[in-house]
């Protein structure tokens, strides 16, 4: 019973902390991960409540399947463009937090007070009654609550349909012919300049051949079109300028040696 | 005189229990060929006819067997069935043939008969025949029920059937705006006056707890006056109505838009007369109020001078006739307010006059037929040696009408003269000129249309008609001539246990106010004759500045008394009315549904769109639900 | 150890999750709120069935899981039809539900 206190006192207010990183985080992904954190800390207090399937249910569906899922959809729909924390809606946030320390404050003396010397069984013997933990839960699902489960298969099924069915979308034109693409860059570039040939390739340079280097053009800038918009946002874009600032003064080193061994 | 009660009818047996079948043929005829559309298109006319032979042959079947039987067992009651079970109510449905009711049913069916024979001449060209046929049988039907009826509900029931009818044939020819204005007046007018009756119907019930014939007769001698004087007047109002009597007349001459079998039939034989059916049938409330009595004779002697007057005025030979009947009429009425004096002459003159008049109605659709549906006499003249057997029986009914010796009219209309001179003199007076002048309308109408020389018009080729409307034409001309002797001393003893008066001597010999009558006659023939036979007619009628003409020519100014009285009044109340909706009530409720409108619109700011705020709004509900929970818990 | 420091922890990162909803203007973040929500019962429902000796919340807190995990895929395909059509992720631009 100590170590079940111990880790009590150890993950639960780790897990405040994570939850808390849920609200305060501006970048969605970091909430994301700070809710993997939670849900893991939360299985390892399930395995210290005698739960040993549901841990490991936890840690697989919820933070394998279900935190994964978030993090793929987070990045489809944008990784990087982080929230504005700057409140829209007048009054939603201190109303939100009034609320909020409302409820806990009820849940907390209104249940609080109806658990005060409630019983304190254990697990043991109902986990013993079939063998184990997992054998027990599966005399009950497939027992007592066989029913609700397959229903909830029935539930899985449609909810799969489902998610099919919205991540199809109706295409609204018909899908545009080679040529109807030549012709639209063609036009683009009668009307406002756009260079119809294709992007020019990052820049190959002697250090640095990542898709994050742009290109130099033959007056020594770089050219803009070379690399993704979406590493520029994120800043990581290699200095070309610097770097072929580096090479110079290389090629400069070794033409000064060449003149002294001339010299020599 | 002693007033009877009318002896109890005796229960229906034999053919009495097919009495029923009488209103239902027509009845029954009239559905198939308004349901079975344009396949009857042929025969429905026949059909409609055979119809009403049936109903005839029935009619005269129960007759003969009244005939036969003893006087004290000649009023049979037929009960039908339990109409109205509700609370302390129970009214049945039922026939009474009696030997007033019979005679009624005879003449319903007989005229009708013969003009339904008519009609199949007549209206030989009309796209609509079988809806015409159907509707005429409608008629027939209605008007049996109304005469058959044992209490008054079933009588109004007819009543109303025969109003429907009539508004459809009046305006039969409804492409024509002003047929379709004359139905629609008709109605409207006989509204007012079966306000009359339903009151009337609705104060016995109230004050007898029934409306049967027999009950009300057995109840009213112990009626208090004011009770019978108000009942008497409301069913006069209902009279009036009915049959186009002051104040209630304005309807009639306009009726005329209907085709000419139509008022034959409905608008000078039977239908108009129901009024004075009525007031014979109520005899027993009459007698207990000398007013309601007076009133009737009054509205009587008015009506009969009225329609005289604009007899004497109109061109249009149809309105003549039609003014003649609201004045023969007249003459009814008067007769039925004599009291029991009087009642068995206002149904002998009933009859004949449903003879002669349905002749002579035939007679003129006879001779518009010849001239192309023209109506005006003025465009007529000398059609006597085109039209010989129009003419003639035409003839026949003129005789009859103004009370030549020997011919119908003579019979019954100097027994109502005689009457009212031994009741009133007024009464009595007004109705010798009335005979003047019936006499000299009559005599100018048959001088402008079938003597003098040849006003027609062009292209109009005067013909006899054919025999189908001819045939009809003779049967009634023959009644015209013989029905008064025939029925002269018998009708009285017959009337007697219906009505309840007794048998009071009759001469063949005019006496000394029949001297005076004959008179009174011959001056109006004569200046008639003067005036019309002597100088040729004008082709448009002389501009006149004679206030009689004037008036005459309008209709007494009917229309225009009833636009100011009534029309106008009730237009301006229902103009207050529909502002009073508008502004006040109208008003009220827009104002409360603007002040809710605006109430929404505020609360619609709630609804910001923002699901976040929705979610603030249910945690905040939450919260305030389980603080409420949790408070209740610790109070 | 009785279930009551559980319970109160399940309170906390409730509350914390209903906050979440209520604040976060990203439907992603919004969303996994409201699985923090559902987490803190689940913990509750596996607290309490230890005080009675019973396995019934363990078996709750097992279908809770399928539940969520069916939720979490249709939602996601919502919002990624939302984004889809409205680019973007925030639960402020869907705001056509007024009047």
């Amino acid at each position: 019973m100590i170590g079940q206190e111990v880790t009590f006192w150890i993950v639960a207010p780790l897990m405040v902390l994570g939850a808390l990183g849920l609200l305060f985080f501006r970048k969605a992904v970091y909430a994301a991960l700070s809710m993997a954190f939670v849900m893991v800390n939360l299985a390892v207090l399930y395995a210290s409540l005698n739960a040993m399937f549901l841990t490991f249910v936890q840690i697989i569906v919820y933070t394998g399947a279900i935190m994964m899922l978030f993090l793929f959809v987070l990045m489809l729909v944008g990784v990087d463009t982080p929230d504005s924390m700057v409140e829209t809606l007048k009054g939603q946030k201190l109303a939100a937090w009034l609320a909020g320390i409302g409820m806990l404050g009820l849940i907390v003396f209104g249940i609080g007070a109806a658990l005060q010397g409630g019983p304190n069984v254990g697990l043991d013997e109902a986990n013993a009654a079939h063998g184990g933990n997992v054998e027990s839960l599966a005399a009950l699902i497939f027992g007592r609550y066989v029913f609700a489960f397959e229903l909830t298969s029935a539930l899985l099924i449609t909810a799969a349909v489902g998610a099919m069915v919205l991540g199809q979308h109706a295409r609204t034109r018909p899908k545009p012919t080679q040529r109807e693409l030549a012709d639209a860059r063609m036009r683009d570039y009668a009307e406002s300049g756009a260079h119809p040939g294709s992007l020019p390739n990052s820049g190959v340079l002697a250090r640095h051949n990542s898709i994050a280097t742009p290109a130099l053009l033959p007056d020594g800038t770089i050219s803009q079109a070379s690399v993704s918009t979406t590493l520029a946002e994120r800043g990581v874009i290699v200095d070309a300028p610097a770097l072929s600032r580096n090479t110079a003064a290389v090629f400069d080193a070794v033409e000064s040696g060449e003149a002294e061994e001339d010299d020599e | 005189m002693i007033t009877l009660e009318a002896l109890a009818p005796v229960a229906a047996t034999g053919m009495f229990s097919y009495a029923w079948l009488m209103i239902a043929t027509p009845a029954v005829v009239a559905a198939i060929l308004l349901l079975f559309g344009s396949i009857l298109d042929r025969i429905g006319h026949w059909l409609a006819v055979a119809a009403v032979l049936f109903s005839f042959s029935i009619a005269a079947c129960l007759f003969a067997q009244q005939l036969q039987s003893a006087p004290d067992a000649r009023a049979v009651a037929v009960p039908m069935f339990e109409w109205i079970t509700t609370g302390m109510w129970h009214i049945s449905a039922g026939l009474l043939v009696d030997q007033l009711s019979i005679l009624f049913a005879l003449l319903v069916t007989g005229v009708g008969a013969l003009i339904h024979i008519y009609s199949v001449g007549y209206m030989a060209h009309d796209e609509r025949r079988r809806r015409f046929f159907a509707y005429l049988n409608l008629f027939i039907a209605a008007m049996l029920t109304l005469v058959l009826a044992d209490n008054y509900l079933v009588l109004f029931v007819g009543w109303e059937g025969v109003g429907l009818a009539s508004y459809l044939l009046i305006g039969f020819w409804q492409h024509k705006p002003s047929a379709a204005a004359a139905g629609t007046k008709a109605f409207v007018m006989n509204r007012i006056g079966d306000l009359g009756m339903t009151m009337a119907i609705m104060a016995m019930l109230a004050l007898f707890g029934s409306s049967a014939f027999t009950a009300v007769n057995a109840a009213a001698p112990h009626l208090e006056p004011f009770w019978a004087t108000t009942i008497g007047l409301l069913l006069l109002l209902g009279a009036c109505g009915k049959s186009a009597q002051v104040p209630l007349q304005a309807w009639l001459l306009d009726a005329m838009e209907g085709p000419t079998p139509v008022s034959a039939l409905i608008h000078a034989a039977t239908m108009v007369t129901a009024g004075v059916y009525l007031v014979v049938r109520s005899h027993a409330i009459f007698e207990m109020s000398s007013a309601a009595s007076t009133a009737v004779v009054v509205v009587g002697c008015v009506t009969l001078m009225a329609g005289a007057w604009i007899g004497s005025s109109k061109d249009d030979i149809k309105k003549v006739l039609a003014g003649s009947t609201m004045s023969q009429i007249g003459y009814m009425m008067l007769a039925a307010g004599l009291g029991p004096v009087g009642y068995a002459f206002a149904i002998f003159h009933l009859l004949t006059h449903g003879f002669f008049k349905a002749n002579m109605f035939l007679g003129a659709g006879s001779v518009m037929h010849g001239m192309d549906d023209d109506v005006n006499m003025r465009h007529y003249g000398g059609l006597a040696k085109v039209m010989k057997v129009t003419f003639w029986t035409f003839a026949m009914g003129y005789l009859a009408i103004i009370g030549v010796p020997g011919f119908a009219g003579y019979f019954s209309k100097d027994h109502i003269i005689e009457a009212a001179f031994e009741v009133s003199t007024v009464a009595g007076v007004t109705a010798l000129i009335g005979a003047g002048i019936t006499a000299f309308y009559m005599t100018r109408l048959m001088v402008m249309t079938f003597l003098g020389e040849r006003r027609w018009r062009e292209k109009v080729h005067p013909h006899e008609s054919p025999w189908v409307m001819t045939v009809p034409l003779i049967i009634l001309a023959f009644f015209s001539v013989v029905a008064g002797a025939l029925m002269n001393n018998w009708i009285q003893e017959w009337l007697e246990p219906a009505t309840g008066a007794h048998v009071q001597e009759t001469a063949l010999m005019p006496g000394p106010i029949g001297w005076a009558t004959l008179l009174v006659v011959a001056s109006g023939i004569a200046l008639a004759w003067w005036i019309f036979g002597t100088k040729p007619v004008p082709n448009v009628a002389p501009a006149s500045g004679n206030p009689f003409t004037v008036t005459g020519r309008n209709d007494l100014f009917g229309d225009l008394i009833n636009d100011t009285l009534v029309v106008r009044p009730t237009l301006a109340v229902s103009r207050g009315v529909v502002t009073g909706d508008d502004r006040i009530i109208d008003a009220g409720a827009d104002g409360l549904a603007g002040v809710f409108s605006g109430l929404s619109s505020q609360a619609r700011r709630l609804q910001t769109g923002q699901v976040r705020a929705y979610a603030l709004t249910m945690t905040i509900g939450v919260v305030l639900v389980g603080a409420v929970l949790i408070l209740t818990q610790l109070a | 150890m009785s279930p009551d420091n559980y319970v109160y922890l399940a309170a906390i990162l409730f509350t914390i999750g209903t906050i979440g909803v209520m604040i976060r203007r990203n439907a992603l973040v919004a969303f996994m709120s409201v699985e923090l929500m559902l987490n803190a019962a689940n913990l509750a429902m596996v607290a309490f069935a230890l005080a009675r000796g019973g396995l019934d919340g363990q078996v709750a807190t097992f279908f809770v899981m399928v539940v969520a995990a069916a939720e979490v895929v249709v939602g996601l395909s919502i919002i990624i039809t939302i984004y889809r059509t409205r680019r973007s992720t925030s639960v402020d631009a869907a705001n056509l539900l007024k009047l």
